[in-house]
């Protein structure tokens, strides 16, 4: 059984389409990053999942249960962390530890929180106002509240924004070690390298799926050819370059120049080009990295939240 | 450049203030059509000089002088008969039950000593909880009656002087026999300052956990409609003992405020009262999508109550389509029961209705609100 297994989603606000026939399955003890630009459609997706919204069409189960007839169940089973935070800041960790605590009926009470808290290493902080705490504590306060019922499945809506490095990953240590325990886990991110520590990855534009599969697998499945440029006045390199056909991006990067296309044969084309115009640079063949993809696929779809 | 004031700053920022008013609609309405609707509203509705009022009359003779007082006591305009020939007792209810201002008794023995000459007598009971209602149809009665005995008599001037006399009003404004206006004020303030409170406390219920964006982790986890408000209600609800406890406390200390009636029957009420005021502002919260907005949905509710629930104006002085608004208010009935209980000493039966009304608001408001309640972020 899928934990997740979803299929031609659609969600409507007014006139706009914002979940575009979705259809998604998620293995039970997978990590799975949901990727995506801004408005994109991620938010509203996982809020189906978990029962906080419901879908115009489609049909589908999470942990097995029917997500239109079903929430209630789901909600019990499901660890939701929103991207804002949404734990009571008037209220000190350990009592928000205690109230989901209570909502879920875990028994006995002062064990688990004060495991929880153990885990946090907040056990001496427990009377400390929730809304005194750091972007980053804050953070990991909610994770903990969101897996103290121990979930089957872990939705997270871009729970590193605003983190810092070190945070981010231990944050991503705890997801690993979660995950080898069985748990499922959905994370929503911009973040190229936490793309690439799931074991899977769905980008959605514009409330449309574009790609699923390994990273290796969604960059081998886009086509795209990248060559890297060094040398002189690469500004100058980079303007030539920019509407020349074949060539889709040009980005800097360092003291070198990305250039990507889908075309190869006309991207070598265009660069043995620049390379006669221009003296002194050279055109290396170079890697395909997720974030070029990405940018591939967010300007190759029409933006719908105009 | 650096000047301290620029025009052109001025400018961006009213422009910014018209734009954010413009948008949120229920500030805008209240701000402009809210006013007019209040100034119509009120400025018909309220009057401080009732007139028609209810009143029973006890007359077992139908004699020509008991039939010249009652049409002049009608044609003063203060005086609706609507309960003739009641027996004592029966008046002595209506008037527990507030459904009559006067009783007006007319004694079996008027017409004869009328024609003795012998000091006739009219008994007036008014009910004096309202000090302001009453004292209109009392100040015109003495003059109005004993010309309408004259009248009747057919007297000469002269002699008529003489009967002026010996005509005798007895008035009895009961439950206040002193018109003191604390003692119908005080009553009716624990009601008001129940309203306000409970209403707009429990009205930022919902919209305080939307705003601070607690709403959407309330509902991910397992936690059903009726739960979440009765876990907002019942803590107003405790509060509200609290608030009620304190104003009788004080009405008793500081006013020496009457507690004719039962104490229990006045608690229930109360409690019945708190909950609808406690259902009703979480049903404001289930409409106004910010804390503002169910701020200024409990003061759009507000000003009515106090206005048009009799606790300012007397409620008889309303016209009919304004009595009708009044009766849709939790306030008016609470004020009935308070008044009643407190001041009159009424039992169960006689509050049973209005308390039927508080009952039916509870029932009422629990299931908008729980109809209107948001499950889903939709």
């Amino acid at each position: 059984m899928n934990a997740i297994d979803v299929h031609g989603l659609v969600k409507r606000f007014g006139d706009k389409t914002v979940v575009d026939h979705v259809t998604m399955t998620v293995a039970e003890g997978e990590i799975v990053g949901f990727l995506g630009p801004n408005g994109s459609g991620k938010t509203t997706t996982i809020r189906i999942m978990c029962g906080l919204l419901t879908p115009d069409e489609g049909e589908g189960t999470v942990l097995g249960f029917n997500i239109r007839t079903d929430s209630l169940r789901i909600k019990r089973e499901v660890g939701y962390m929103t991207q804002k935070f949404s734990f009571y800041e008037d209220l000190t960790i350990g009592e928000n530890l205690e109230f989901v605590a209570r909502l879920y009926r875990l028994k006995p009470l002062n064990e688990h929180v004060a495991t929880t808290l153990e885990d946090l290493g907040l056990t001496s902080r427990r009377n400390q106002l929730a809304g005194t705490l750091s972007g980053g504590w804050k953070q990991r306060l909610a994770l903990a509240a969101c897996i103290m019922h121990k979930p089957k499945l872990l939705l997270l809506d871009e729970p590193t924004a605003g983190v810092d490095p070190k945070a981010r990953r231990e944050f991503w240590d705890e997801i690993h070690r979660l995950a080898s325990g069985g748990l499922t886990v959905l994370v929503s991110t911009h973040y190229m390298d936490e793309a690439e520590r799931c074991h899977r990855i769905s980008y959605i534009s514009y409330g449309k799926m574009l790609a699923t599969g390994t990273v290796a697998e969604v960059v081998k499945n886009a086509g795209l050819t990248t060559f890297v440029l060094q040398g002189p006045r690469l500004d100058q390199v980079a303007e030539a370059l920019q509407g020349r056909p074949g060539v889709d991006q040009v980005a800097p990067f360092g003291a070198t120049l990305h250039v990507v296309g889908s075309d190869k044969k006309k991207l070598e084309a265009a660069l043995a080009d620049v390379e006669k115009e221009h003296k002194g640079v050279k055109v290396a063949p170079g890697e395909t990295s997720l974030e070029d993809v990405f940018i591939q696929f967010m300007s190759g779809s029409k933006d719908n939240m105009a | 450049m650096n000047s301290v004031f620029s025009f052109a700053r001025l400018g961006a920022l009213l422009i910014k203030e018209f734009i954010q008013m413009r948008r949120d609609r229920i500030t805008f309405a209240m701000m402009l059509g809210v006013p007019l609707m209040q100034l119509v509203l009120f400025g018909y509705a309220i009057n401080n000089d009732p007139k028609s009022l209810p009143a029973a009359l006890v007359a077992t003779s139908s004699d020509p002088y008991t039939r010249a007082m009652i049409s002049a006591l009608q044609t003063t305009g203060y005086y609706r008969f609507d309960h003739v020939s009641q027996s004592a007792a029966d008046a002595e209810f209506l008037m527990s039950r507030g459904d009559v201002a006067f009783v007006v008794t007319i004694p079996a023995d008027f017409a004869r000593r009328v024609e003795r000459g012998d000091s006739p007598q009219i008994l007036i009971e008014a009910d004096a909880t309202d000090p302001a209602v009453a004292s209109g149809a009392i100040s015109t009665l003495g003059t109005v009656a004993s010309q309408a005995l004259l009248r009747a008599r057919g007297m000469q001037e002269a002699a008529a002087e003489a009967a002026l006399g010996q005509l005798e009003v007895v008035v009895h404004r009961r439950y206040n026999p002193e018109g003191i206006s604390q003692y119908n004020i005080v009553p009716g303030l624990l009601g008001v300052i129940l309203q306000m409170t409970m209403v707009m406390m429990t009205s930022i219920a919902l919209t305080r956990e939307t705003e601070r964006g607690t709403m959407e982790n309330l509902l991910a986890m397992p936690s059903s409609p009726l739960e979440i408000m009765m876990g907002k209600v019942l803590p107003y609800l405790a509060v509200g003992g609290v608030q009620v406890v304190v104003v009788l406390a004080a009405a008793k200390l500081l006013f020496a405020i009457p507690f004719t009636g039962s104490m229990s029957l006045l608690l229930t009420a109360v409690l019945i009262f708190v909950l609808a005021l406690v259902l009703l502002g979480y049903t404001i919260s289930t409409i106004a999508r910010t804390q503002m907005q169910a701020l200024q949905l409990t003061f759009f509710f507000f000003l009515p109550s106090i206005m048009l629930s009799g606790f300012m104006f007397p409620y008889r002085g309303m016209p009919g389509w304004a009595q009708v608004f009044g009766e849709i208010l939790p306030l008016t009935h609470f004020l009935r029961i308070i008044r009643a209980v407190m001041l009159k000493g009424a039992e169960l039966p006689a509050v049973a209705t209005e308390i039927g009304w508080l009952v039916m608001f509870v029932a009422l408001f629990a299931g908008v609100a729980l109809v209107r309640f948001r499950r889903t972020l939709d």
